[in-house]
């Protein structure tokens, strides 16, 4: 700037020992190698939640699919009346329904369907919503316009309100029927984000990179694109089993999800509501079950986001 | 770390600025809290800067000088913590302020000016909005003054129709005049001290020149000491009075940025100023010099560059025969303007020039110029408008299926972001050995065999195979794109900025081991650079770009010594420090 300023330093130099001169951009060699996956389940490993969540899906599952290891009773069968609403006793640690079955019992049983509409249907989801969001975003032009808005055309539509519809015309409800229909109504969301996901991996310099190398443009979409697209999915999937755990339970609420010989907390949930001013723990019951499930779920969900989310990576 | 470099010699002590110096840093110590516990970024700094002068920290990415200029303001990141020592501002120690009384200070007798301009105006405000809210929140007016200091301040800035211009949002300016406005915001208050960190390293040289003219005069005028944070040494020793370079966290050498650069003591800084790119330096170039001279240059030069010349020298004697034929290129992208309009933007306009067969060809221009197209154009990634590109012979648009799959097997890319050009989800053995797998060559056991052999090549360790891109650093990474482009052996590389992103002893290292491999393998370098200053490390013929042409295009010593087009000789004078003798 101005040479003329009067000098009021003299030139200092570090003592070269104390600052030794590095080789230049040497590789460690020591840190074991991280992936991306690998360094995802290490900040997953380390949080309390994720373990908690794990182990709370653990029983669920366990109890869904091995409900006789839980209890002893049959939901259905050894129903007394004269036990109707009452309170808990001995052997029936929850007490009775308002038809004097166990609620424990029912509790229990009630898991399997739950679990396996919310499995089923982020399933189906989450692998149509892949491949259509991946088709349609990575291709572009006439078919990603085709499939948004048809997907905005079933992204209008509330899921339940349309699953209502649908049941209505259906001859059969099993969890099976329930879970694709569900899913008919929610593929649009996963799609989206996928598609969202894959425009953004599409455009990175890796991609152009392999291009130019010749990779074609089907296996770049399946070996570059996907596996960097698909964090967000994991992550909605996750969440969303939750919610469709939920529906599931509006409707058979609602009285048009499973029919009552199906044990579901939903159906449960909704022939408590009649009684609930005399027993309300008959209805705090299975409404529980599907917090503590739907919790459990989004809790996992959580942890995943933090670990896969690129953002809160970059942080640490 | 005795870090007293800063002191006042006898002469000058009747300078009561010298006594008490407006900025003193005693022994500061900085940390970051991470997962693997307290890393510690700045170890024992000390530094002085006295009124109206200028100060340069000077350092690679990581060598702490940020984290410095962060703390003096109180604005280290969330796990940024200064664990000792102080900052003295006008004998206030800032490090035990309290947060409120901080603010008092930072903007009021410390200005800012921040590296990115696109990012640091908020694009929902206009700009009159966000200058005033400055002034405002400094108290330096307050209602109808505020607005008439607001457009002094615009104006100053070089905005000729500042009341018109305040009206509008920071995607109607350019980088440049984004950058002026932060740098009026950070003067605003007419501050004691502005601290501008890399306020120019996203900007064009011309512009970089503009801006750093910009704040000279105004600090000059004010009487307002700086202190630049840069990487660049050409612009430190223009820019600054005193240096202070900074390795790890630690000062290793300090005092008048003429003496530290022109003789430099400490072995870092030593490095560094040898690597340091100025138009000054005749590398590669000068082996095709009549043996004479080039034997001054060797004497005056050093060791690796020898090494260097030997290799051109060899190269030399080769055939040129012309790989590439550019012959009159045109490209143009039609924009969309809403309804059914659309803009014809021509990028590319009429480009031609040849590349012989080991020769590097650089192609320099400011953003804008069109050079990055080229190199699209150059990699069949985009379709010519008009014209033709030759490769070996054949007309490379006109190549269809095996063909292009073969043309793309000869021509590989390097790009600019050694971030984003690997994949983070494949390991570096997987990343290079893809182009072997697309084109189906070799089996597992010798594609492996390929792998380690590249990464010879490259210089890095075989035990990299396992390792992924996050845990590379950029040169690394560019290391490794430069392996995965030259697994299929190629016969042109296609550079578009490829050393860009990089610290100026890693950008040396690359360079180097660019013309070593051009060397071994005979390779075409088509090198894509805004960078004047690194094209005379390693080009042998250049084509300056402007908005679409080729303004000049020569040999790389024709162009540096005897510049013809005025564009040309803007670009070389705007290189900061560009006539400055580095000691080497």
């Amino acid at each position: 700037m101005s040479n003329n300023l009067p000098e009021t330093s003299q030139h200092f130099v570090a003592d070269a020992s104390a600052t030794p001169v590095h080789v230049v951009d040497s590789l460690d060699e020591t840190d074991k190698a991280r992936s991306t996956w690998a360094d995802a389940w290490d900040a997953m490993r380390t949080r309390p939640m994720f373990w908690i969540a794990l182990s709370l899906i653990f029983v669920i599952v366990l109890v869904a699919v091995f409900p006789r290891l839980f209890t002893a009773e049959a939901p259905n069968s050894g129903c007394l009346l004269p036990n109707s609403n009452g309170g808990p006793e001995a052997g029936h640690p929850f007490g009775f329904t308002r038809q004097g079955c166990d609620v424990f019992a029912r509790v229990i049983f009630g898991a399997q369907a739950s679990l396996v509409v919310g499995l089923l249907a982020t399933a189906l989801v989450t692998a149509f919503g892949i491949v259509i969001g991946a088709l349609a975003g990575y291709y572009g032009g006439f078919l990603d316009a085709v499939v948004s808005r048809v997907g905005d055309i079933f992204f209008a539509i509330p899921t339940v309100l349309g699953a209502i519809v649908l049941i209505s015309v259906l001859p059969e409800r099993t969890p099976v029927v329930i879970a694709l229909v569900l899913a008919i109504f929610a593929w649009p969301q996963i799609a989206r984000i996928m598609r969202g996901a894959v425009l953004s991996a599409r455009s990175a310099d890796y991609v152009t990179a392999s291009t130019a190398l010749g990779v074609s443009r089907f296996r770049i979409l399946i070996r570059h694109v996907l596996p960097n697209a698909i964090a967000p999915v994991i992550v909605v999937a996750t969440t969303s089993l939750g919610s469709f755990i939920v529906a599931e339970a509006t409707l058979s609420f609602l009285g048009i999800g499973l029919p009552p010989n199906i044990m579901s907390w939903g159906n449960d949930i909704g022939q408590a509501r009649t009684s609930v001013q005399t027993a309300p723990m008959v209805l705090f019951y299975p409404a529980a079950a599907l917090s503590l499930t739907v919790l459990s779920f989004l809790m996992l969900g959580d942890v995943v986001r933090d670990a896969l989310d690129p953002k809160a990576r970059a942080r640490r | 770390m005795i870090g007293n470099q800063a002191m006042t010699s006898p002469q000058s002590s009747s300078d009561r600025a010298a006594a008490a110096p407006l900025l003193e840093i005693k022994n500061l110590e900085v940390g970051f809290k991470t997962q693997r516990g307290f890393i510690p970024a700045v170890e024992g700094v000390s530094m002085r800067l006295e009124a109206g002068q200028t100060l340069a920290i000077v350092g690679e990415s990581g060598s702490g000088k940020s984290t410095t200029a962060q703390a003096i303001i109180d604005l280290l990141p969330g796990a940024g913590k200064v664990t000792g020592g102080q900052i003295l501002f006008e004998g206030r120690d800032l490090t035990t302020l309290a947060p409120k009384e901080m603010q008092a200070v930072r903007g009021n007798l410390i200005g800012y000016v921040p590296q990115d301009p696109m990012s640091n105006l908020n694009p929902v405000w206009n700009i009159g909005f966000q200058v005033e809210e400055a002034i405002r929140a400094n108290g330096v007016a307050k209602g109808k003054a505020a607005r008439a200091r607001t457009i002094e301040v615009l104006q100053q800035a070089g905005l000729a129709d500042a009341e018109v211009r305040l009206k509008q949002y920071p995607h109607q300016f350019s980088g440049g005049m984004r950058q002026r406005v932060l740098i009026g915001i950070g003067l605003s208050s007419r501050p004691k001290l502005l601290i501008a960190d890399e306020p120019t390293s996203a900007l064009d040289v011309t512009v970089q020149r503009k801006i750093l003219d910009h704040i000279e005069t105004l600090t000059r005028d004010y009487g307002t000491s700086v202190l630049f944070i840069t990487h660049d040494l050409g612009l430190a020793v223009e820019r600054a009075d005193q240096l202070v370079v900074m390795y790890k966290g630690k000062v290793v050498e300090s005092g008048r940025s003429v003496d530290i650069l022109a003789n430099p003591l400490h072995p870092y800084t030593q490095k560094l100023v040898a690597a340091a790119p100025n138009l000054a330096s005749r590398r590669i170039q000068s082996a095709r010099r009549p043996e004479s001279t080039r034997k001054l240059d060797i004497a005056s030069i050093g060791s690796v560059d020898d090494r260097m010349m030997a290799k051109a020298d060899a190269r030399d004697s080769g055939p040129s025969e012309n790989l590439v034929t550019v012959d009159d290129i045109t490209k143009i992208y039609r924009i969309r303007r809403g309804g059914f309009k659309t803009d014809e933007l021509k990028a590319v306009d009429g480009v031609s020039f040849t590349m012989p067969r080991g020769t590097t060809t650089a192609i320099v221009g400011e953003s804008g110029s069109g050079k990055s197209t080229v190199a699209k154009l150059m990699l069949q990634l985009e379709t010519i408008t008009s014209g033709s590109i030759r490769f070996d012979g054949q007309d490379v648009a006109k190549l269809k299926g095996a063909d292009l799959l073969k043309f793309r097997r000869r021509v590989q890319p390097v790009f600019q972001d050694p971030y984003g050009s690997l994949d983070p989800v494949y390991s570096v053995g997987n990343t290079i050995s893809e182009p072997l797998r697309a084109h189906g060559i070799g089996d597992k056991k010798s594609r492996s065999a390929r792998v380690y052999e590249l990464l010879e090549q490259v210089a890095l360790p075989a035990s990299t195979v396992n390792r992924y891109p996050n845990e590379l650093s950029g040169g690394q990474r560019q290391r490794i794109a430069i392996a995965r482009a030259l697994a299929l052996k190629p016969d042109v590389l296609v550079l578009d900025e490829a050393v860009s992103a990089l610290d100026v002893l890693v950008q040396g290292q690359v360079l180097e081991l660019l013309t070593d491999l051009q060397a071994e393998l005979e390779l075409t370098y088509l090198f894509i650079t805004h960078d004047l200053a690194v094209v005379r490390l390693i080009a042998d013929t250049v084509c300056v770009m402007q908005s679409g042409k080729i303004v000049e295009r020569a040999t790389t010593d024709e162009v540096f010594d005897n510049p013809r087009e005025e564009y040309t000789r803007t670009l070389l004078e705007a290189i900061p420090g560009a006539h400055f003798e580095f000691g080497r």
